[in-house]
């Protein structure tokens, strides 16, 4: 057996010999530090997660059927009348979710141990275009279903682009193809979403794995093996602190998948809607040009930006402060390896504001989160009876947004003018078993 | 790194997540007009489900339809035959493969109603099995409505109430009226008995959520069957594969 | 650390064990997905039996009834037009049925007139050739296609032709007696298409 095998391999290997070279450059040579931690399975579940949806979204097409008349009867078509469509359904929307979940996690241990920093540029910025590419493919998808929370999520951040000075109305009209979210607009997202945003992705994700194998691996702590001394048990040249990415790191993020499928499994058969997070009450209603849901929301992953967007009012009788607020968050993100002047990567070894600075970063990323998901507006009569809800709950969002901006500011002025203590970074990886 | 700054970081972190997962799977659908009693239905419980669905069929389906639901499927669900479903639950005359459609013209119920009775094939997925529960037990005689009916759960609600005769009828006790403000419901009484007691008609709104709630959602049935044996198969993939890990990175020091 | 001993019958069927259990759990997988191909509820319940009552057909005349989406054929057939069956026997390819055409129809309707009840016949109406649907053409005169006709169907597409058992004609394209639904009656005047007698009870 394993002889047919070998020699198909050598019939193929002889005929397109591009193919062994890479598999070992990407897989049985690429060595990766020893010391990755939790924080490290992110990559490949993100990886894993693609496919899944690429799959299930495949077989979804199927029997969707793209138009305003049809979309929502056939997604219902799919969860009751096509045989285990409603699995499929659930391992696509659950996807959807547990893809960002994956992804800020990534972000974050990027952020943390400053993997973003000289020589990874390019990494952060392939990766950050892949969160791009991400929200938008997702925004697009969840408009799809057309129900009603659909209709009128699109109609909201299509608006966005009205705020634009001069060109922002024809420009709304111009993304939907009509004068509200209609025909024309659900045939083009729903080409977006299956065709062109797949292959912009699966590209940038290519460009993204080609650029981290160029450099090598970033680790929790910060050290650069390439530097350190040469020579392991598989290759004499090759850094000492490296391990072969297979099999090591291939059996390792087997565990990591096992531990994510569990979760991910449990969500799709026990509570595919997740209290209403990942599927929406509102979008069972179909979708309704006259009745506005009466919580009208994005899904979780875009609530922070779009708090950002409802925090800061509008100026010289434009809107456009609360959409460039939007954006600048995420176009900060893109800023970060310029922004941050600090010699030390990893957190471990960085100076106590960075710690606090991050911590209260996240802390404001969740509080976004839960003002624009409406958290806030239900817990602060709930907790505090009756005050003024709105006044409370813009006080605290723009302190929330003043902090996730002001982590941008103080990094670089902290950094910049030489305020951060940094403890002594090791010479060489540290290992803890 | 300290040994307990790792166990921290080992054992925290899956544990956080755990509770996360644990939040995230409760419901949070009490939002809408405060806290609602919880409904209790148990889309398990196939005696419930149909004794739920003999009451839709009686009492609901002369205005509301099930349109993305099959008879077969309701048949094979509830563990019902063709020929009990076709003779005790369907009356509107489709074919046992088709889908419960009401027979109420729509434009004609648009008049009688103020606006067409709504499908119900997904009212528990968008309002939840608490709201639809506490509805169905809410209605109260209101002369000044046009159906005669009004609703404390969903006020002004064009709805009569059908199942009137199994719970009786129930009056309003209206708050005090202050200066400036909308009359309010204090509670409701029941100022004369139905065919059912208070407490059967409890169990009789609940069968009927719960057999709404499976109408939502059939495949709620299934996901259940399979979703314990998918859960022990990975639980044992994962375990080998933290074996073979295990294994492999004795070469790693 | 090079010099360690490293277990490789250990490792060896660690991987062979996780690599056949990760292979059962993707294929498992697939299954789902495979299955999502199978004619879905809506697909089943339009293909679902057709009751047609025969009452109000009336001798010599044919319906066309729809089950599965195809052109079912129920045709009430006059003495005259039975009688004309065995006359072009010697024209046709396969006249009793257990030739080419053996699978043709279901054993009940494997006879002359490849029916049930003789005057009663329900066919297929699709082409055995490229699946076109023939025409009903009942008169027993000359007709162009064929001077000697004795009634039967007539295919537009590359003409074909079937008597009025659907029964093909020798030296044209269709290689076969047009296909005999399953079907029965559940009573003298009202047949059920896509249920076999045993099967109805």
């Amino acid at each position: 057996m394993a002889n047919v095998f070998t020699s198909i391999g050598d019939w193929v290997n002889e005929r397109a010999p591009g193919m062994m070279p890479m598999y070992r450059k990407h897989m049985t040579e690429y060595y990766a530090p020893k010391n990755f931690n939790l924080w490290y399975y992110f990559g490949s579940l993100a990886l894993l997660v693609l496919v899944n949806q690429i799959v299930t979204g495949i077989f979804l097409t199927m029997n969707y059927n793209p138009s305003a008349a049809g979309a929502f009867a056939s997604v219902e078509y799919i969860m009751r009348d096509v045989e285990w469509g409603w699995l499929i359904r659930y391992m696509h929307s659950t996807g959807a979710s547990l893809f960002f979940v994956v992804v800020f996690l990534h972000m974050f241990r990027g952020i943390m141990y400053g993997s973003y920093k000289k020589p990874r540029e390019l990494v952060w910025l392939l990766g950050m275009l892949i969160f791009l590419a991400l929200m938008a493919e997702a925004f697009m998808g969840y408009v799809l279903p057309w129900g009603n929370m659909s209709f009128w999520g699109a109609k909201v951040i299509i608006s966005l682009f009205g705020t634009i000075p001069y060109i922002g109305g024809d420009l709304v009209e111009w993304i939907m193809g009509d004068f509200l979210p209609a025909d024309a607009t659900l045939n083009r997202f729903f080409a977006l979403h299956v065709v062109a945003l797949p292959i912009v992705l699966l590209l940038l994700v290519v460009l993204h794995l080609a650029a981290l194998h160029e450099v090598g691996s970033n680790n929790p702590d910060g050290v650069e093996i390439k530097k350190g001394p040469k020579g392991n048990r598989w290759d004499a040249l090759k850094p000492t602190d490296g391990i072969p990415f297979h099999p090591y790191y291939t059996v390792k993020d087997l565990v990591g998948v096992g531990f994510f499928l569990l979760i991910a499994a449990f969500i799709i058969f026990f509570a595919p809607t997740f209290g209403g997070w990942f599927l929406e009450h509102d979008n069972f209603i179909p979708a309704n040009n006259l009745a506005t849901p009466s919580h009208i929301k994005p899904v979780w992953y875009f609530t922070p930006f779009y708090a950002i967007l409802r925090m800061i009012p509008s100026l010289f009788g434009t809107a456009v402060w609360g959409v460039l607020g939007m954006f600048g968050a995420i176009a900060l993100l893109f800023l970060l390896p310029w922004l941050d002047r600090g010699q030390v990567k990893s957190i471990r070894y960085r100076g106590t504001g960075f710690k606090v600075a991050l911590g209260l970063f996240v802390v404001a990323y969740i509080m976004l989160g839960a003002v624009g998901a409406g958290v806030t507006a239900e817990v602060i009569p709930a907790w505090f009876g009756n005050v003024d809800v709105t006044f409370w709950e813009n006080l605290f969002g723009r302190l929330m947004t003043l902090v996730y901006f002001g982590f941008f500011v103080f990094l670089w002025a902290y950094t910049y003018y030489g305020w951060e203590k940094t403890k002594p970074v090791p010479e060489r990886v540290t290992t803890h078993d | 790194m300290t040994k307990r700054q790792l166990l921290m970081k080992r054992y925290i972190f899956p544990v956080v997540l755990a509770l996360g997962l644990v939040v995230g799977s409760v419901p949070v659908q009490a939002s809408e007009g405060g806290a609602l009693p919880s409904a209790g239905t148990n889309v398990q419980d196939q005696a419930s489900l149909q004794r739920g669905a003999k009451l839709f069929f009686n009492y609901c389906v002369g205005c509301h339809s099930l349109k993305y639901m099959r008879y077969e499927r309701i048949a094979t669900d509830l563990g019902l035959s063709e020929q009990e479903v076709m003779q005790n639950l369907n009356f509107t005359g489709a074919k046992f493969g088709e889908t419960v459609v009401s027979h109420m013209p729509e434009d004609a119920a648009a008049k009688w109603f103020g606006k067409a009775p709504p499908d119900l094939s997904l009212e528990v997925r968008s309002k939840g099995a608490d709201w639809v529960n506490a509805y169905l037990n809410s209605f109260y005689l209101d002369p000044s409505r046009p159906v005669g009916w009004n609703n404390t759960v969903f006020p002004n609600a064009s709805m009569p109430f059908p199942l009137w005769e199994l719970q009786g009828l129930q009056t309003a006790e209206m708050k005090p009226a202050k200066a400036g403000e909308d009359p309010a419901v204090e509670k409701l009484v029941l100022s004369q008995p139905g065919k059912l007691t208070p407490a059967q008609f409890q169990q009789a709104t609940r069968d009927l959520t719960t057999f709404l709630e499976y109408a939502s959602e059939p495949a709620a049935l299934q996901r259940h069957h399979y979703g314990i044996w998918v859960l022990l198969f990975l639980a044992f993939f994962t375990f080998l594969a933290a074996l073979l890990k295990k294994e492999y990175w004795k070469d790693v020091h | 650390m090079a010099n360690e001993v490293v277990d490789h019958g250990r490792r060896r069927f660690l991987t062979a064990t996780t690599a056949v259990v990760g292979g059962i759990g993707i294929v498992s997988a697939a299954v789902p997905f495979i299955k999502s191909w199978e004619p879905s509820a809506r697909a089943k319940a339009a293909g679902a039996p057709v009751t047609q009552s025969l009452a109000k057909i009336e001798a010599g005349q044919l319906l066309i009834v729809s089950w599965r989406s195809l052109p079912v054929f129920v045709l009430n057939r006059t003495a005259a037009q039975l009688a004309t069956l065995p006359q072009v026997d010697s024209r046709l390819v396969d006249p009793k049925s257990n030739g080419v055409s053996a699978d043709q129809q279901p054993k009940y309707a494997q006879n002359e007139g490849r029916s049930i009840k003789p005057e009663w016949l329900v066919v297929i109406g699709i082409c055995t050739h490229l699946g076109c649907v023939p025409d009903f053409v009942p008169e027993i005169k000359p007709e162009p296609f064929d001077p000697e006709w004795k009634g039967g169907f007539y295919c537009p597409c590359h003409k074909s032709r079937y008597d009025l058992a659907g029964r093909v004609y020798a030296g044209v394209p269709a290689p076969k007696n047009l296909p005999v639904p399953p079907y029965h009656f559940i009573d003298d005047s009202t047949i059920q298409i896509g249920v076999d007698p045993k099967e109805a009870g």
